[in-house]
């Protein structure tokens, strides 16, 4: 039929099924990459009007009545913690559940539910988990006769509170399972090694496993922060007063009617980009530092 | 007894108080409060069927027109956009996971493509929700390319801010879904196991159908929930690319908490809830995923 070195049967039409998907995933988001650099006279379609910076200059003279910048530093803000807390929660979690973890299953089972949870469920159920804890705080407020704090209560719905939590639930599932991929993949033979050596399980922990695991840690980090950079539908019932910048986004799309817009999508897409980056150069550093030290 | 198997717990207990404070509460919460009662400005704890009535209104019989009470045909739209999208995605997902597993031969070059296909994902999903505005609109690139073409004479008016538009939105925000966990799976296959069927005789097409989709079940079924999820409670994507226009299920719920509806958005919460849930049992009495992991 075909000789060693051909090509298996179908490889074009496949490799060109590949093109096409890769050219659908990019082709979008170039043509807004290259609209946001339309002349001041240009519109949101083609033709371009020129080649100018005209709109990153609107667009950081601001856009009608939202402050994008105070939203992009809220959602920078929230995805660094988020970012932070996913990997402080699930590296534990995952080693807890190396050793004999009583109600494991369960913990594992609600993970999972709680990534496959329609997100607008989770959402409003936090929100409406915040507005139930204002009502009970205005009540014990009143009945404590704290005039003073219950005119200044506004609601326990924020930035770091319900978002917070609502993306942590969304956060921490991927990184439990990652875990889980990791240590599958573990050798203990290292951990014993240290134990031997007379290690404490602090020492082994820090000395030894860390570095082992750091590259998919970082991973794990960094998904962290990209999921929360983005998250639109568990943040929308659960943030209160202020907006993220997805969110904010997700309004100027019906009211901007100019290319601002699409300037707005490249510089958050550079700024998601450069977080990659500098996770993807740790990452590499990390590993290449591991295997020098490593015989 | 021993201090042993406390000590877990000291390192998964953040991680379960997560959980328990902003998932299952807050789950228990909208069930709750979808039996309550309210007027315009407060909840009233009790218990009442109203909102579910309510949700199912005129739902026992065809209106005069002939149309479905507002719930079905909701529900209905909703499904159909799911169908759609899992269809598509699936085909697609599988296809571009099935070229880069066994016909990209080089490990680097695989690597390279598949972070190729991942760059996209790390844009915003609204970004890329409008990226689609300037090619699929009026004076769009699509449109542009028709006319200049010559194959339609005036632009063609239903490729944005339609159902199209939202299946096309929903397939470019998604595949990856599905590309990931098929992807996985079949790296986990066994290559002998194609050089058997090869040697018993198999061709290409019967290698795919008995030997490797079998073996990438639990890879498609994880994409498929995740796909069945987004698209059933979603309202961002169905309300941005439908210009506002098309019903969703999470569009309900979404409107109901901004007029202060708590109840009656909860009660279509457990509703929705319920629907998925049937949909994931059912996938999963296909594929037995404990099984399969």
């Amino acid at each position: 039929m075909q000789t060693r070195e051909g090509r298996a049967p179908g490889f074009w039409p496949l490799a060109i099924v590949f093109g096409l998907f890769v050219a659908f995933m990019y082709g979008p988001m170039f043509v807004i990459f290259l609209l946001s650099f339309q002349g001041p006279e240009g519109g949101l379609t083609f033709p371009m009007r020129g080649f100018s910076l005209h709109w990153f200059r609107s667009l950081a003279a601001g856009l009608g009545t939202v402050d994008i910048g105070a939203a992009f530093l809220r959602s920078l803000m929230l995805g660094l913690v988020v970012m932070a807390l996913t990997v402080l929660l699930s590296v534990p979690a995952g080693l807890a559940f190396r050793k004999k973890l009583r109600g494991g299953n369960a913990l594992f089972y609600v993970t999972v539910a709680s990534l496959v949870m329609p997100s607008i469920v989770v959402s409003l159920g936090i929100g409406l988990q915040f507005r139930l804890i204002d009502t009970g705080m205005k009540w014990l407020l009143g009945a404590v006769g704290a005039q003073d704090l219950l005119d200044n209560y506004g609601t326990a719905l924020g930035l770091f509170s319900s978002a917070l939590g609502a993306h942590l639930t969304w956060t921490l599932p991927f990184g439990l399972l990652t875990m889980f991929a990791v240590f599958n993949r573990f050798n203990p033979a290292y951990e014993e090694a240290a134990r031997d050596l007379g290690a404490t399980p602090w020492q082994g922990f820090v000395h030894v496993v860390l570095p082992l695991i750091a590259p998919p840690v970082i991973g794990v980090g960094m998904f962290g922060f990209t999921l929360s950079w983005d998250e639109i539908a568990r943040t929308s019932q659960a943030i209160g007063d202020v907006n993220t910048l997805p969110l904010e986004l997700q309004g100027l799309t019906s009211t901007v009617t100019t290319p601002a817009i699409y300037a707005l999508g490249t510089v958050t897409t550079v700024v998601s980009f450069l977080v990659i980056g500098l996770a993807f150069g740790l990452g590499l550093l990390l590993r290449r530092r591991s295997r020098t030290v490593s015989p | 007894m021993t201090s042993r198997p406390i000590k877990p717990w000291w390192q998964a207990g953040p991680f379960a108080a997560v959980f328990l404070l902003f998932f299952i509460i807050p789950l228990a919460l909208v069930v709750m409060v979808s039996f309550w009662d309210f007027n315009e400005y407060e909840l009233l704890p009790g218990f009442t069927l109203k909102s579910y009535l309510s949700v199912f209104e005129g739902c026992s019989h065809l209106t005069e027109t002939g149309d479905l009470c507002v719930t079905l045909s909701t529900y209905l739209s909703t499904l159909k956009f799911c169908l759609l999208v899992w269809g598509i995605t699936l085909v697609l997902g599988f296809t571009v996971a099935y070229f880069l597993a066994f016909h990209v031969r080089s490990a680097g070059l695989q690597t390279a493509l598949f972070i190729l296909c991942t760059i996209p994902f790390w844009t915003s999903n609204v970004i890329r929700m409008i990226s689609w505005v300037p090619m699929l609109g009026r004076n769009g690139v699509v449109n542009g390319a028709l006319m200049g073409l010559g194959l339609v004479d005036q632009p063609v008016e239903w490729l944005l801010f339609s159902s199209f538009s939202v299946v096309l939105a929903f397939v470019h925000l998604y595949t990856m879904f599905m590309i990931v966990p098929i992807f996985n799976s079949m790296m986990r296959i066994d290559r002998s196991l194609l050089e058997a069927a090869s040697d018993a005789g198999a061709s290409a097409w019967q290698t795919l159908w008995a030997v490797i989709v079998p073996l990438c079940k639990s890879g498609i079924l994880i994409g498929s929930i995740f796909v069945v999820t987004i698209v059933m409670g979603d309202f961002v994507t169905i309300g941005t690319m439908g210009g506002q226009q098309i019903a969703s299920v999470g569009k309900i719920i979404q409107v109901q908490t901004s007029y202060l509806q708590f109840p009656l958005a909860a009660a279509n919460a457990v509703v929705l809830l319920v629907t998925v849930l049937m949909i994931i049992w059912g996938l999963t009495r296909v594929v037995d995923i404990r099984k399969e992991l």
